[in-house]
């Protein structure tokens, strides 16, 4: 049965949900919502370069604009409202107290070049928190400049083929998981490598022997995720690692999973040379809606001359900052130092947990999501036999003849008041379904989750695939016709723009 | 004129006075979804059998389009980067990719006929 | 734990439905000598009021811009934010959201986006631009490799005003990627001659502009020059407020414009995060890394906004992706649209020329100290002074005073003597009287003390 469709209102508005039009169509000529001085007169020394043409911003008031945000934001889902179960994505609540830090005078007003005598305190932040990466993972060195996972990633695939070219060689393959996130290959790519994937076994993890078969003197070293991306944890990562260092090789860790196992387990233990962290899941740092990220990486003793630069020393006399380097360094990877926000944010969140309240993290995450597994496997077919880590996966079997594809479900969720799960990745399983709860969601939310899950499940089996089709109903927007945005391509505000598309 | 002949990345091929013409099956475009965006090889260009000569995209997925036999571009159709919808509606008509002047006939030799391409997609599920 | 709502009661209820004896039984698939028997060795939770007092300690030791005068550029720029711009970023929707990749419930997010991305077009003169990436050095590598894949070429020429960071982030890239890179060597008058560095294997030249040193140049001939040989010209921006009061680099005929988005809306924080912009033709949009958001309609026939062209990205193209980027720089991007929002055209374009003056006053009073010059003709809000000994000596005695006076070109040209003595001076509107007048008296007795 589907609903009637609401009735129409004046405004379009409807309750709460107001609609609200882009800020180009609320301009005003001479309107602004700043009060500036009047510039002192003279001539200028613009070598001619003074700008001939208005710009074309709009002018708004400072109510306009407040008004204008807040509305947008109303559109938004996010961590503040309810869960948001994105696998590997790790959604924890974001503290506030990291913000308030973020913004000291002293920290947020710093400038990049001061002098080094001027900054001291930053750098020994920096410092303080290369030292909880480096023992939580149990790595001897840390580079600290990525700008985000994809771009440490980077770092410690250049690292890696530095090392490999500092040896003399030339290898030009690098073996990656058909599970792994789409930045793995891309990265490779990135670095000149050529990719061979690797399949999963039926158990979900990578398959060793097809893995030794693909080592030789050509393979740079193997991109592995761990927990991998199914929400499994490597049983055979130490064997993994020590057949690709026995062929010459090196091993990255992709740490987007670590949420799972940080102050549990140690990644140095199990092998790795570089790891990427990412502190915007891990660490708490917020994900403000597609970034900013940062993407420290832990290096091993192999691979730590290699790091880029800058770099903070810790001195008989202070702190100091290396941006030139004469040793090995690939190079630089970023303007500045790195994302120090996000440092101080992160640094905040260990020194609230500590040591003992990241140990009780990462365990509330593998028992979130394997109660999570545990409540859903009888209607929603878990991928692989459990128990999982910080993630449950599940595959589209149960929908098999309903009519309702993962992607209905997913968008039945949001009338539910989710945002969904992650779907169709990885795409080692048909259809997948990953869910990551993380430690910050109650037993009340979780239940609450599992209810409403359950009662989707049921209602697609009974047959209901018409309303999942139609689905969302009661979101700011129905489903949007990506085609003809990718067809059609419109993607900025032009003047005197046809404002109603459906008039083509 | 000949019957078409396919390849494994499920293009098609039909060959009349050593010039095919090429685009993707039927079962191609239904597994992309709906195309948006073709890009097409230039004319003149020399393409090797399996190797990527064009792109097409849709949504969710990009995919390369191979050359099923190696020889020159000769004709590329030329509407179907502003209408890569044909693509979905007419795969084995309108929504043609390009022609090829074959260097080595004996190429054909290589590919599935109807009921082998037919049998090959019911192995993939 | 304040952080953590499961309780003993909850925990022992969860492990009944899962089956299991403890969370520790869950880790069975960790070979046990890799499981850490002890929490590691580091400090025990704290309450908030610890944590403040350890942050609080750090913060204490550093000297913060915003309390000293300061006069340092350089690629980052302290302007002022508008009070309304931090507390919008901060409401919840926007601070703990995700990539907008479920459309139907982050139009929020979608619609600032395109509306950013509109701004960026609008200030460069360029017609289109991404939603962002982590900063202007690593956006201008990015540029550089398009501007490779556009012209299936593999060498670029840069500018040797170009700053130095963007230059090594390219350097990097060029490495590894196997193009070649040919540089120029710094010319604080701004006079190099590139046209003359062009050749057929050139896939594009980077210049900057306020270059470096702070020099403004018309790079339309150079423009054309590029065209004429196929190649494209880049123009990397590093002061965005700039592009209020000078022409952009969109009608000097620029095919990439990358920038640091960093000096509208977001604060100094020690160099990160920032923002990198991306604009470019839009012929070429299909060869641009980062996420662009498009505009089109929904089921009822609204208008609505989504993320596009997707298929050029790391999660769909994988190894053949135009960049591995992901996570972009989506908050700052927020704080720079807001910013710019509340400026409008008439205060973005008051800002710019209150920038301007400001520096012009100040540069004088500082060329006419006895032993000092200034080297640009041209200039927008911050200049290359010359001193009569190192800049770098005189800026530790300055900041010994509590003024930060510029940034010496050594810090980023260690290996250029000629250039010890080059001290970089960025003027905004947050230099005010009292701050100039403690400058030109700083830099007087300093530089013949």
């Amino acid at each position: 049965m589907v609903d009637q469709p609401p009735q129409p209102t004046f405004t379009g508005n409807r309750g709460l949900v107001i609609e609200e039009p882009l800020i180009f169509e609320q301009d005003m000529a001479g309107r602004t919502g700043v009060d500036l001085p009047e510039p002192a007169k003279g001539a200028d020394r613009l070598g001619g370069l003074r700008r001939k043409a208005a710009i074309g911003l709009p002018g708004l008031a400072e109510p306009q604009v407040v008004r204008h945000y807040t509305r947008l934001s109303q559109k938004n889902y996010a961590i503040d409202m309810g869960i948001y179960p994105l696998g590997s994505c790790t959604m924890k609540h974001n503290p506030r107290l990291n913000e308030k830090m973020a913004r000291l005078p002293g920290l947020g007003d710093l400038h990049p070049l001061q002098p080094i005598s001027t900054v001291q305190g930053a750098l020994e932040l920096i410092d303080r928190l290369a030292h909880w990466l480096k023992t939580l993972t149990g790595m001897p060195a840390v580079a600290m400049s990525p700008g985000a996972g994809a771009h440490g990633e980077l770092c410690g695939v250049m690292a890696i083929r530095a090392a490999i070219e500092h040896r003399g060689e030339k290898r030009h393959r690098i073996l990656v998981p058909e599970s792994a996130h789409g930045t793995n290959p891309a990265t490779a790519a990135a670095c000149g490598f050529e990719v061979e994937a690797i399949p999963a076994d039926d158990r979900g993890r990578v398959d060793f022997a097809a893995m030794q078969a693909k080592l030789g003197p050509d393979v740079a070293g193997i991109m592995i995720t761990n927990p991998n991306t199914c929400g499994l944890f490597e049983n055979d990562f130490a064997r993994i690692a020590e057949a690709v260092h026995a062929a010459g090789g090196y091993v990255y860790g992709d740490g987007a999973n670590f949420n799972a196992i940080v102050g549990r387990v140690r990644p140095g233990d199990l092998g790795v040379d570089c790891m990427h962290i990412n502190l915007h899941k891990t660490f708490s740092t917020p994900h403000g809606g597609g970034g900013p990220g940062s993407g420290p990486v832990v290096l091993s003793a192999a691979l730590a001359p290699f790091a880029p630069i800058p770099y903070v020393v810790h001195g008989a006399d202070g702190f100091r900052l290396v941006e030139h380097d004469d040793g090995e360094s690939f190079g630089r990877l970023k303007g500045f130092h790195g994302q120090m926000g996000m440092f101080i944010r992160a640094l905040t969140y260990m020194l609230s947990h500590g040591a003992d309240g990241l140990r009780q993290a990462s365990g509330d995450a593998v028992l979130n999501a394997n109660y999570l597994m545990a409540s859903l496997a009888d209607e929603i077919t878990p991928a692989f036999d459990g128990p999982c880590m910080h993630e449950a996966l599940f595959d589209d079997r149960f929908l098999k003849d309903t009519g309702v594809t993962t992607l209905d479900f997913a968008k039945a969720m949001i009338d539910e008041g989710f945002h969904p799960m992650t779907m169709y990745f990885p795409l080692v399983v048909h259809g997948a379904l990953l869910m990551e709860p993380t430690e910050t969601e109650s037993k009340d939310s979780l239940d609450q989750f599992i209810g409403a899950l359950r009662d989707l499940a049921r209602r697609a089996k009974a047959g209901e695939a018409a309303a999942f089709q139609e689905a969302p109903r009661l979101a700011p927007r129905r489903r949007l016709d990506e085609t003809t945005a990718a067809r059609r391509p419109v993607l900025r505000w032009h003047p005197g723009n046809a404002q109603n598309r459906a008039a083509e | 004129m000949s019957g078409l002949k396919y390849t494994k990345e499920h293009e098609w091929i039909s060959v009349e006075g050593g010039v095919g013409t090429v685009g993707i099956t039927p079962f191609a475009q239904e597994q992309l979804g709906d195309v948006v965006f073709v890009e097409l090889p230039e004319v003149g260009r020399k393409a090797e059998q399996g190797k990527e000569i064009a792109v097409v995209e849709s949504v969710k997925a990009a995919s390369e389009i191979y050359a099923p036999v190696s020889g020159e571009i000769v004709e590329i159709n030329k509407g179907l980067p502003d209408t890569p919808a044909t693509v979905n509606s007419d795969p084995l008509g309108n929504g043609w990719f390009f022609k090829i002047k074959l260097t080595d006939a004996g190429q054909l030799g290589n590919l599935m006929d109807e009921a082998a391409y037919k049998s090959f997609c019911e192995g993939l599920h | 734990m304040r952080y953590l709502p499961l309780t003993e009661v909850d925990r022992r209820a969860m492990l009944a439905r899962i089956g299991v004896p403890s969370i520790e039984s869950l880790y069975r698939d960790v070979p046990e000598f890799a499981r850490l028997a002890e929490p590691v060795e580091l400090p025990a939770h704290l309450g908030e009021l610890g944590v403040e007092r350890e942050i609080g300690a750090l913060a204490a030791k550093n000297i913060g811009c915003a309390s000293v005068p300061s006069f340092l550029g350089a690629g980052a720029y302290r302007h002022h934010v508008p009070a309304a711009v931090d507390h919008l970023i901060q409401r919840g929707e926007f601070l703990t959201s995700y990539t907008p990749y479920q459309p139907e419930i982050t139009q929020g997010t979608l619609q600032y986006l395109f509306e950013f991305q509109t701004q960026i077009c609008l200030i460069t003169g360029m017609e289109v631009a991404n939603a962002s990436m982590y900063d202007g050095a690593t956006a201008t590598a990015e540029a550089v490799m398009m501007a490779n894949r556009v012209t299936r070429r593999k060498r670029a020429v840069l500018s040797g005003n170009l700053h130095p960071h963007y230059r090594e982030v390219t350097e990097t890239h060029a490495r590894f990627l196997d193009f070649h890179l040919a540089l120029g060597a710094p010319d604080p008058a701004g006079a190099e001659d590139l046209i003359s560095r062009i050749d057929a294997d050139t896939s594009c030249v980077v210049v900057q502009n306020p270059d470096f040193f702070g020099n403004l140049r018309d790079w339309r001939a150079l423009g054309e020059a590029c065209h004429k040989a196929g190649a494209l010209l880049i123009v990397v921006v590093t002061e965005p407020v700039s592009l209020g009061l000078v022409e952009p680099p969109g009608a000097m005929g620029a095919d990439i414009v990358t920038a640091e988005g960093q000096p509208i809306g977001n604060a100094l924080t020690f160099g990160g995060p920032y923002v990198g912009l991306f604009a470019a033709r839009e012929k070429y949009v299909r060869q641009m890394p980062g996420r662009l958001v498009g505009e089109t309609l929904d089921a009822d026939g609204k208008r609505g906004w989504v993320l596009t062209l997707s298929t050029r990205e790391q999660h769909i193209r994988r190894e053949k992706a135009t960049s591995n980027i992901c996570t972009n720089s989506g908050l700052c991007a927020l704080a720079f649209t807001i910013h710019l929002t509340l400026l409008g055209e008439a205060g973005f374009t008051r800002l710019a020329e209150i920038n301007h003056r400001t520096a012009v006053g100040l540069a004088e009073r500082l060329g006419a100290l006895p032993g000092c010059r200034v080297v640009n003709a041209s200039f927008f809000n911050e200049f290359t002074l010359v001193l009569p000994k190192p800049a770098a000596e005189v800026v530790e005695a300055l900041a010994k005073r509590r003024i930060l006076a510029g940034v010496p070109v050594s810090r980023l040209h260690p290996n250029r003597p000629e250039l010890a003595n080059h001290l970089l001076v960025a003027v905004t509107e947050c230099a005010s009287e009292s701050d100039q007048d403690a400058l030109v008296a700083g830099l007087k007795e300093t530089v013949h003390g």
